[in-house]
């Protein structure tokens, strides 16, 4: 292979990934875990000032919330709720391994939990085949919606965040057509429409009976997937090389262009899985009042709290997950449960601010000591 | 085919070109509502919608044209306008509605302001920025909404009370009927003549019931390109966009620039969520923006980052939604003309020997044609997404054509390299 051949090249790229010795890696991720937390209290200094002014006591909200988390009695909601999380986040954070900015994932989930609820009802399957079947389709189903952005980039140049905004819409138009015209289950009337129930082969097993299904376990498999092939792996170094440097990374034999296309089939197959724990596990169909709508967007946020990093998205989805779960007991403390998410906005908001002010702060650092050591060496 | 050969032979640009390409248009226009008997495709009450429909994209693509012009990308508009929806009803429910316009404005400033705190201070990734921004407003104002109009006669947890008063409307004298004149206008369009009709139609309805904020909103855009292109200030705020180095080598201080070019870009997208809560409707709902800061995006990017290449766009997508709503059937005659007119182009190509446009042009028509026989009603889910379909089809196939901001997302550092 080409690597082989220009061993330099990809070594020098290899010792700028990974940021030379363990020490400073250390601490830069003591840095970075630190910043973190720092930009959350920031962020919930703020969030306690809007409260404030809108005539609400932070600390009776915030008592609310930590007496919640205390009883334990949410912790199985907290996971529930951070399953989905999980894998938009994780579908994201493929996408800026490779630079590429996916907000097509609300599209992309949506449109395959449809093609996904529909086929899941058309055949019959023993259970073992039964569920991978349908979460197959899904994966594939979004996969191609998301490829159409990556064929969009690659051939005619067309730059993935417009593509993507403009695909989401696209998605809810041709689902709402295609649920309308065919997958429609006409027994099922009211508001409560859907596509044809899924059979008992292929509903989700529940890990706690009625309280969190199978998916969980898959959204940490998923997450551990990405691991293993972003870090582990050579393709994954290829990726986060293309990312890095597309033209040094070009000069070593790696194609961007099929990069591009790769991270984008990858990141909309995760995001395929995001409604799965509603539709094999809750719903048992797609439906346009029954399908959480929201979670591709949410992704994103949890994608950058956990700076696209397996452990921080996973930590990310438990803390929004746990922040969710606490709604119904703030709206009977007579705060508005949409602070839940204003918070989660301004966390995200604070975190990469800070996050950008340190990574600032390291480089002049570095730049510093470089000139010190220039000068050194001078006299 | 003599009229074909003067379309190729047209004049290659200036105002001249516009005019025959507008009658040429209008005219194929007139015979389509002629032929098919839709009168509705260029009655005054279709257009009368059209604008109403217009404008809040207009001030969305401008929203975006005035951020992009000065080098920064602004995913949020969705976020600033929901901002000005909220702001403005409060503002209209509290005050009266000039005082709502004006409050809505404030809003999407705020919304403005943060964007440019965030990109410009901080220096964040101007996508991230706008992405939370669209998330921040959404949840802000639905948090809003259920503090400040959950319990008010009319109001509700994701609606606010109704506003007080209305933005005048006004008819134009002697051309539409106002201060009692004769409705000269509307006695041609009843008539219906070839071409006639169809102009008096259109001409009424831009005059007819003509909410003063339509007035003002469309007035927006000679006033954007007048201060973009022809003063010193439009001068700066372009070249920051373009090359923000040079611009500060020559003494302008591009962050302030950026910081202003912000401010009125959230001002915009906010008066565009202000129409839609005041004058569309007369009150906030959750969700009343509905993706129009996005198809505002998309119109600034087939616009050509150019105000009347967006008024143009906003146009064509709300002409598309005033025809649905006021006479759904009629949108079928809309296959008829794009057949039409993709035919003149095939014929145009084949004498001017353009193969690859002519293949277009070929294919173009037969679809067309085919959806004009075939096709009895378009699904609705379907035409919504038009406007996103078209951006991707010129993104895709007419790119080399645009010119964006050279520097349009790339974040500056003053003082060099870094």
């Amino acid at each position: 292979m080409t690597e082989r051949e220009r061993p330099g090249g990809l070594a020098g790229l290899l010792s700028r990934i990974t940021t030379g010795s363990d020490a400073t890696a250390l601490r830069t991720s003591l840095t970075t875990v630190g910043s973190s937390l720092a930009a959350v209290l920031i962020a919930l200094t703020i969030s306690a000032l809007l409260l404030a002014v809108t005539g609400k006591n932070p600390f009776d909200a915030y008592a609310t919330i930590i007496e919640t988390g205390a009883s334990g009695n949410k912790l199985l909601e907290m996971l529930r709720r951070a399953t989905p999380l999980i894998f938009s986040a994780t579908a994201v954070a493929i996408g800026f391994k490779m630079l590429i900015f996916n907000i097509g994932v609300e599209g992309q989930y949506l449109f395959a939990a449809l093609i996904a609820a529909e086929a899941g009802s058309r055949v019959s399957l023993p259970m073992v085949l039964h569920i991978p079947f349908i979460l197959l389709v899904a994966m594939i189903a979004g996969a191609f919606w998301a490829s159409i952005a990556g064929v969009l980039k690659v051939r005619k140049n067309v730059h993935e965040v417009i593509s993507t905004i403009m695909l989401n819409y696209i998605a809810l138009s041709v689902i709402q057509w295609m649920f309308d015209n065919f997958f429609r289950d006409d027994e099922i009337e009211g508001l409560n429409i859907k596509t044809t129930l899924l059979p008992e082969s292929a509903r989700m097993p529940d890990i706690v009976d009625g309280r969190l299904n199978g998916m969980f376990i898959v959204a940490l498999a998923t997450v551990a997937g990405f691991w293993v092939l972003v870090y582990r792996s050579r393709f994954g170094f290829r990726l986060r090389a293309s990312g890095f440097n597309a033209t040094a990374a070009e000069t070593a034999g790696i194609s961007a262009r099929t990069m591009t296309i790769i991270a984008m089939v990858l990141s909309g197959a995760v995001a395929g899985m995001i409604a799965m724990s509603s539709v094999l596990g809750e719903a048992y169909a797609y439906g346009p009042n029954a399908t959480p709508i929201g979670f591709g967007f949410a992704g994103i946020t949890v994608a950058l709290l956990g700076r696209n990093h397996p452990v921080g998205i996973v930590v990310a989805a438990l803390l929004f997950g746990f922040l969710d779960s606490t709604s119904a007991e703030l709206q009977l403390a007579d705060v508005p449960n949409s602070i839940v998410k204003v918070m989660q906005s301004i966390i995200v908001l604070t975190v990469v601010i800070v996050n950008e002010a340190t990574i600032r702060r390291l480089n002049e650092r570095t730049a510093e000591q470089a000139r010190a050591q220039l000068a050194g060496a001078a006299a | 085919m003599s009229g074909v050969l003067s379309l190729t032979r047209m004049p290659t640009s200036g105002p001249r070109r516009l005019l025959v390409l507008g009658v040429g248009l209008l005219g194929i226009m007139s015979v389509v509502r002629l032929v098919t008997g839709y009168d509705d495709l260029t009655s005054s009450g279709t257009i009368g919608a059209a604008l109403r429909l217009t404008v809040p994209i207009l001030l969305a693509g401008l929203a975006g044209l005035w951020a992009e012009r000065v080098g920064i990308l602004n995913i949020g508009i969705e976020g600033m306008m929901i901002l000005g929806t909220w702001f403005g009803a409060f503002g209209a429910w509290k005050f009266g509605p000039w005082i709502g316009l004006l409050l809505a404005v404030v809003g999407g400033m705020l919304g403005g302001a943060i964007h440019a705190v965030a990109t410009i201070r901080f220096n964040i990734d101007q996508v991230i920025s706008g992405v939370v921004m669209n998330l921040l407003a959404l949840y802000g104002m639905r948090y809003l909404s259920e503090l400040a109009f959950d319990g008010v006669p009319q109001g509700g947890i994701s609606q606010s009370p109704p506003q007080r008063g209305a933005i005048p409307r006004i008819d134009a004298p002697f051309l539409s009927g106002g201060w009692s004149t004769p409705d000269i206008l509307g006695w041609f369009e009843e008539r219906g003549w070839f071409l006639i009709g169809d102009l008096a139609g259109i001409v009424r309805g831009l005059t007819t019931n003509l909410s003063l904020a339509s007035l003002l909103a469309v007035l927006l855009v000679p006033a954007s390109a007048w201060v973009l292109w022809r003063t010193t200030f439009g001068l700066r705020l372009r070249s920051s966009g373009e090359s923000p180095e040079s611009a500060e080598s020559l003494g302008v201080d591009v962050i302030r620039i950026r910081y202003l070019g912000l401010l009125i870009s959230g001002g915009f997208a906010g008066l565009g969520g202000g129409f839609l809560a005041i004058v569309s409707s007369s009150y906030y709902r959750q969700g009343q923006t509905a993706g129009r800061g996005f198809i505002g995006l998309a119109t600034m990017i087939f616009g050509n980052w150019r105000p009347s290449g967006v008024l143009g766009g906003a146009a064509v997508f709300g002409y598309s939604e005033g025809l649905k709503l006021v006479a759904g059937g009629s949108v079928t005659g809309l296959f008829l003309f794009i057949a039409i007119v993709a035919s003149l182009v095939l014929v145009a190509s084949v004498v001017a020997r353009r193969s690859r446009r002519g293949v277009t042009a070929l294919i173009t028509t037969g679809v067309a044609m085919l959806a004009y026989l075939t096709v009895d009603e378009v699904p609705e889910s379907l035409t919504q997404s038009l406007p996103y379909v078209v951006t991707l089809v010129v993104l895709a196939t007419a790119s080399q054509r645009l010119r964006p901001p050279a520097r349009a997302g790339v974040p500056y550092r003053p003082g060099g390299s870094h």
